[in-house]
């Protein structure tokens, strides 16, 4: 192997590989790429949900910021009512839980609101979804400045797999990259295959598609379309709602104005990559933010070699564009993913259209 | 009459929003006093909106006495008005750009929301161009830098448009990603290459003679022309030119458009980097009004210019009033937080709420029992179609 490594240029992407399969196995890249995929593949299973059903939500960001909020304010009020609970599994105290809660629940009323807004008003929705992220920002920044939260919940602890488990050849970093994660972060893997196999293997998932794809057929045959599509886009506020939890409850252990970072919409492009289908999606969320904990990885353990050396030379002369050169990979690589697969890519029949019941005005 | 019927037609939803935002903004105002007074204060929404309108127009019609009485007490102050109304007008310059970048590409049904991408990309573009030119004399020296920013902002709406034209993905996501993006690497210039020693905080050297000329007030500059001479061209252009006929009816029915011989795919580029060309200008307007580029440049300009164009329904005339409304609010918003201890922040709820009750139109036609019009404009109704459609 490191025979490759001496040709000009072209080793460097060869040192780079074994980098990355070092890593891999060595370090917490892997747990950490689900871990910073999480709030994409949650934002991107509500996506699912509410494309499916034929609505389309581009308020998955301010859902998720209005859910970290809440969720975080929630958490240091209780807190601070009994400080002294004894962490359980997972570190969890009644006051995580109920920021946990509190979260899902924002997510759920905010996702209400945009039902109403796209299914019963037929707004465009678009614009719906627009409202929605700039009375996000909005509010949050608002009650955020009103506030000023002093202190925190703190967060979720991370699990520790036995190290036989994840000190196995070869397999050992899959058992780290699904267990030596948070609980938030562990729950992405199970809600993927749930939603998966409900939308392709239930007779729910078989209503949610027809509605998506013909709302009209569905009708005819006595699906209640308006209810079918409240209740998915309500549901998918869950999804949303556990994301914002994982940014204030799970990652950090405070909220910033704005600290979704455009994270919602990435979501959005991975439900495109995935081709509407809830593992696709996860799928795309890994791909987008490996590139960010590669980013991580590289800056907090440089590789070794000529490629290092040359990083650490970029680094010295360009601190800050090396910095977010590794910020802005997961966004390039999303647009370059959506410009590349979007053109194969068919998006259920009837998204964003309203449906008008048959003889109703 | 008829003309009367009409603008009554056009402005009634907008109106009722705005009133509507206000009240469920002071409902918010009064829940929330106990965090900003120590008590419930219900009399804060009017001292609130007094200082707004006072920080605005300098016109004040309340006067607080010091054990907290208030009365009604009209002053008006030539001097504080003249100084009000150029804040007003000087924030509200960009925001018609960067309205009518959203509300154009309205027409040709597309969502421009890189509005944010576009202004930093066109007021970086500007700064730099003005340092180069810094020494030339200032008629040449500002008529390079707003033309190099507004070419800048251009190319930032060019490449989603493109890729959009070429590969059928959404605008949307492309242009929200090209924000983040234009951020990070602006921001990576700055500190890196082009960040001059001196100042105690990152900006780039400044544009000298390139700075836009004062021409009223103390901040009523250049900008302000240049943003009311955009009104009617961009009029003109949607309303009175063949390319601005193809971009309506590729926005109202593509295939249609395709049909007639019309190519949506050389419209799509051409509008979206029309759109990019107006932000990229507010950007520019901005920072040779400050007169230099700083790594730190937040700005709400982009987004706010969504709201304008909704406002507006995306007619021209519309933009540049819906522009004055909300320049007003955020050239009032300081005093606002001084004199009633609110923050700032409160006008971006008020900016979501007008959002939402124009995008509840429906609602609030039935309840107010305003009839639907032929003239409500059909192309806010047509973005979302387009969306996961693939290839145009």
């Amino acid at each position: 192997m490191e025979f490759l490594y001496d040709i000009p240029v072209l080793g460097f992407v060869f040192q780079l590989l074994g980098y990355i399969i070092t890593a891999v196995a060595t370090t917490n890249l892997a747990p950490q790429t689900l871990q910073l995929a999480t709030p994409v593949a949650l934002g991107a299973l509500c996506g699912v949900m509410n494309e499916r059903s034929g609505i389309v939500n581009i308020g998955i960001e301010g859902m998720m910021l209005t859910a970290a909020f809440v969720g975080f304010m929630a958490a240091m009020l209780v807190d601070q009512a009994m400080p002294d609970a004894a962490p359980g599994f997972f570190g969890a105290t009644p006051a995580l839980v109920v920021g946990v809660l509190a979260a899902i629940g924002a997510g759920m009323l905010v996702s209400a609101l945009h039902a109403w807004l796209s299914i019963s008003v037929r707004a465009d929705q678009i614009i719906s979804g627009t409202v929605i992220n700039i009375m996000a920002i909005g509010l949050t920044g608002y009650l955020n400045r009103l506030i000023k939260p002093q202190g925190s919940a703190g967060t979720f602890a991370t699990f520790h797999p036995p190290d036989e488990l994840i000190n196995l050849p070869v397999v050992g970093w899959i058992f780290r990259m699904f267990l030596q994660v948070g609980p938030i972060s562990m729950s992405v893997l199970i809600l993927v295959i749930v939603l998966q196999v409900l939308l392709f293997r239930s007779r729910w998932g078989l209503r949610t598609r027809a509605v998506g794809e013909h709302p009209r057929a569905a009708d005819t045959v006595g699906i209640d379309v308006i209810r079918l599509r409240y209740r998915n886009v309500i549901l998918g506020g869950v999804f949303a709602g556990l994301a914002g939890a994982w940014l204030t409850l799970e990652f950090n252990a405070s909220f910033q104005n704005g600290m979704t970072a455009n994270r919602g919409f990435i979501a959005l492009a991975a439900v495109i990559f995935g081709r509407w289908t809830p593992l696709g999606a996860f799928g795309g969320a890994l791909l987008f933010m490996a590139s960010e904990s590669l980013g991580v990885a590289i800056r907090s353990n440089p590789p070794p070699g000529d490629l290092g050396i040359w990083l650490s030379g970029l680094q010295a002369q360009f601190p800050s564009i090396y910095n977010n050169f590794f910020s802005a990979l997961p966004y390039v690589l999303t647009i370059i993913v959506l410009a590349g697969v979007v053109g194969r890519s068919v998006a259920p029949a009837a998204v964003g259209q309203p449906y008008v019941k048959e003889g109703a005005s | 009459m008829n003309t009367l019927r009409r603008l009554y037609a056009l402005s009634i939803i907008p109106v009722v929003s705005i009133v509507l935002a206000l009240l469920v903004g002071s409902v918010l105002i009064i829940l929330s006093s106990p965090a900003s007074q120590g008590h419930l204060d219900f009399l804060l929404p009017l001292t609130a909106y007094e200082a707004l309108i006072e920080g605005a127009t300098g016109f004040s019609f309340l006067n607080v006495d010091p054990a907290q009485h208030l009365s009604f007490a009209i002053s008006f102050d030539g001097t504080l008005a003249a100084r009000a109304l150029t804040n007003t007008v000087a924030a509200a310059a960009p925001l018609v750009l960067t309205g009518l970048a959203v509300g154009v590409g309205f027409k040709a049904g597309l969502f421009n929301i890189g509005g944010t991408g576009q202004v930093l990309v066109g007021g970086f573009a500007a700064a730099l161009a003005g340092a180069a030119v810094a020494h030339q004399p200032a008629p040449i020296a500002v008529t390079i830098a707003v033309i190099c920013g507004a070419l800048g902002g251009a190319l930032w709406g060019f490449i989603p448009g493109a890729l959009k034209a070429f590969t059928g993905a959404h605008e949307v996501v492309l242009t929200i990603m090209l924000n983040s993006l234009a951020a990070l690497i602006i921001v990576g210039l700055v500190n890196d290459v082009f960040k001059i020693s001196g100042p105690t905080f990152a900006r780039t050297a400044g544009v000298g003679n390139a700075t836009l000329p004062i021409l009223f007030g103390r901040n009523g500059s250049l900008g302000v022309l240049i943003a009311l001479a955009v009104v009617p061209i961009a009029y003109t252009l949607i309303y009175r030119t063949t390319l601005g006929f193809e971009i309506r009816t590729v926005g109202a029915n593509p295939s249609a458009a395709r049909y007639a011989g019309m190519s949506p795919r050389k419209l799509i580029i051409l509008t979206m980097t029309l759109c990019g060309l107006f932000s990229g200008l507010a950007g520019t307007i901005e920072i040779l009004g400050l007169g230099y580029y700083p790594a730190v440049f937040g700005t709400s300009i982009g987004f706010t210019g969504i709201t304008v164009a909704l406002l507006g329904r995306a007619h021209p005339v519309g933009i540049l009033l819906a522009a004055i409304l909300l320049g007003a609010m955020r050239a009032g918003a300081p005093s606002m937080q001084i004199t009633a201890h609110i923050p700032l922040e409160i006008i971006d709820v008020i900016q979501g709420l007008i959002l939402l009750f124009l995008a509840a139109e429906l609602v609030i036609r039935r309840l107010l029992r305003i009839r639907a019009d032929r003239v409500t404009p059909g192309e806010l109704k047509s973005v979302a179609r387009s969306y996961g459609q693939g290839n145009v």
